[in-house]
């Protein structure tokens, strides 16, 4: 081949993929002004405040208020992010710093398998186990009755599902933690537990925070398996063992009939572009601690 | 600690046993080699074939597309990005963020695509939403892996004389070949198993898709669907599907590791 020909081709290439180097941005800002300008109609009409904070949900009248779904995202984000924080910093704790090399090369892959389950998965799961537990045995240890369709068991679910993803980011914040640092602790005569206490936990702190937020984001999105056993009613909760209704469930559940009813589409738009704000906001916020932390480790 | 992490095994196991124990009546070869036949939703015989082939006509597609989306960026992060720009770390900054927006966004955003170009939910249109959600875990997974290069050998290639699209072509590519095969498996295990972007953008039929432009069936969805009939005998199914679809999973993660032991002994070091 000619070399004129050869610098030719690279000149091509070298431009396409230079070019290329915009794509993950501009998809961002696409998703981001595409949502916007499909929930514009809504928002022309009605005031965002008003949509976010009124909990009249009657598409048919014309009312439009997210606060329902708005809280039940909250509670089972919150509930998942309580059951799956300290277990999960524990298990990356042991695995990290206590276990035996076999037994870590053993439980990597077994986490990365848990994390790359399907979501379906979980909600199957979800129905069989967690639904009938929260239903026939916490509920009547509550004095409660229960379906156990119920933010309980959305929360559960939840944090079975997001604890992987925490465990692997703090896991990688504990790697980046010089070696000399255990050592300097332990020969100054601090046990383990107290250098994972002083040292680790303390250096790592911005770092697991991030992950925790991590694991946040990701259960503010996740749709089928919380929709599958949440319950999906259209009410602001009041209890953990009341049925809720997340928004990626509205959004999920009613793409069918968006299209006939005026302004629906809008408003489920909206909801998309709410989730897609507050989950840029928090990758966006760990994502930046994670970077700081890798360079003032390094 | 010990405690915490056991109970985290015993979850994973549960949740695999769990599931095989409800499906496992239900599996048969009908189910995997059959459509289903009229009034399957109510009981009736069949199976999901068409659900089968559907995921993996999407997964498989999205890859594809995926990959030829991925690799101009990542050669570009690790190539031809010029030294000492800021731009690199902008774009990985993007993917990570990307990597974090829920599918259920990919879906609403398919949708919009769909709504402007005036499309019906299809088998193209699914393909694209899915490829979106992919490109992040892909080129980020492929990143990593080119990272590891040795910086040496893309200087080797250089000094005699190659350009940079050769070094990235023939040698780079070839350098971590093993690594970016596992990030496609990845990103096509991801792919395969999500149902909330597909729900939107892929509509769902009972038989085998054989057009882009085409609604298709897929497994999550298939699981999803069945479970919410009223019908003990088409629940039992949905669990049967569950355990087609984890195995799928497993199948693709221990094919990656396998190829990362495998292939790990032709690279140079």
């Amino acid at each position: 081949m000619s070399l004129v020909n050869r610098l030719r081709k690279e000149f091509v290439a070298s431009r396409i993929i230079s070019l290329s180097s915009v794509l993950p941005l501009f998809l961002i800002f696409f998703m981001l002004f595409g949502l916007l300008f499909k929930s514009k109609p809504l928002l022309l009409s009605h005031s965002l405040h008003k949509i976010i904070f009124s909990s009249h949900w009657a598409p048919l009248k014309g009312q439009f208020g997210l606060w329902p779904f708005i809280m039940g995202t909250i509670w089972v984000t919150a509930i998942a992010l309580i059951l799956a924080a300290p277990v999960s910093l524990l298990v990356a704790i042991f695995l990290s710093e206590y276990a035996r090399p076999a037994v870590r090369e053993l439980a990597r892959p077994m986490i990365d398998l848990l994390a790359g389950l399907p979501s379906v998965i979980y909600g199957v799961w979800g129905i069989l186990i967690i639904v009938p537990f929260v239903g026939r045995i916490l509920a009547p240890l509550f004095g409660t009755f229960s379906s156990g369709y119920s933010l309980l068991a959305g929360g559960i679910v939840l944090a079975i599902m997001i604890f992987p993803t925490i465990v692997h980011v703090i896991m990688e914040v504990f790697r980046a933690i010089p070696q000399a640092m255990r050592e300097a602790s332990l020969s100054l005569g601090a046990t383990k537990w107290e250098t994972v206490k002083y040292v680790l936990l303390r250096q790592g702190a911005p770092g697991i925070l991030a992950a925790y937020v991590l694991g946040l984001s990701r259960a503010l999105g996740e749709t089928m398996a919380v929709l599958m056993v949440v319950g999906n009613v259209v009410q602001v909760p009041r209890s953990l063992f009341a049925g809720g209704y997340p928004l990626p469930a509205l959004i999920a559940n009613n793409y069918g009939e968006m299209m006939s009813i005026p302004l629906y589409d809008s408003a489920l738009m909206l909801a998309a572009a709410i989730l897609l704000v507050l989950v840029l906001t928090f990758n966006f916020l760990a994502r930046s601690v994670l970077v700081r932390v890798e360079r003032r480790l390094k | 600690m010990i405690t915490a992490t056991s109970l985290a095994a015993l979850v994973l196991l549960f949740i695999v046993a769990a599931i095989v124990v409800k499906g496992v009546k239900a599996l048969n070869w009908d189910i995997i080699f059959r459509l289903p036949k009229g009034g399957y939703y109510l009981g009736r015989g069949g199976g999901i074939l068409n659900a089968i082939i559907g995921s993996l006509q999407l997964a498989g597609g999205a890859t594809i597309l995926a990959f030829f989306l991925s690799l101009p960026v990542v050669f570009y992060l690790n190539l031809f990005s010029r030294p000492g720009s800021f731009w690199p770390s902008v774009t990985r900054f993007s993917l990570d963020v990307l990597w974090g927006v829920p599918s259920i966004v990919y879906g609403a955003f398919g949708f919009l695509l769909m709504t402007i170009l005036g499309w019906r939910a299809s088998l193209l249109l699914g393909i694209i939403t899915l490829a979106s959600l992919e490109v992040p875990i892909m080129s980020r997974a492929m990143d990593e892996v080119l990272r590891l290069v040795p910086r040496e050998l893309s200087e080797a290639s250089f000094s005699l004389g190659a350009t940079k699209l050769e070094t990235a072509w023939k040698v780079v590519l070839r350098q971590a070949l093993p690594g970016i095969i596992t990030a496609v498996l990845i990103a096509f295990g991801r792919a395969i198993g999500d149902a909330a972007s597909v729900l939107l953008t892929a509509g769902y039929t009972d038989n085998i898709t054989t057009s882009l432009f085409q609604p298709v069936a897929s497994l999550p969805l298939a699981i999803f669907f069945q479970l919410g009939t009223p019908y003990p005998e088409v629940q039992q199914r949905a669990y049967a599907a569950a355990i087609i679809l984890t195995l799928i999973i497993l199948f693709i993660s221990l094919l990656a590791r396998g190829i990362i032991r495998h292939y790990a002994r032709h690279t140079v070091r």
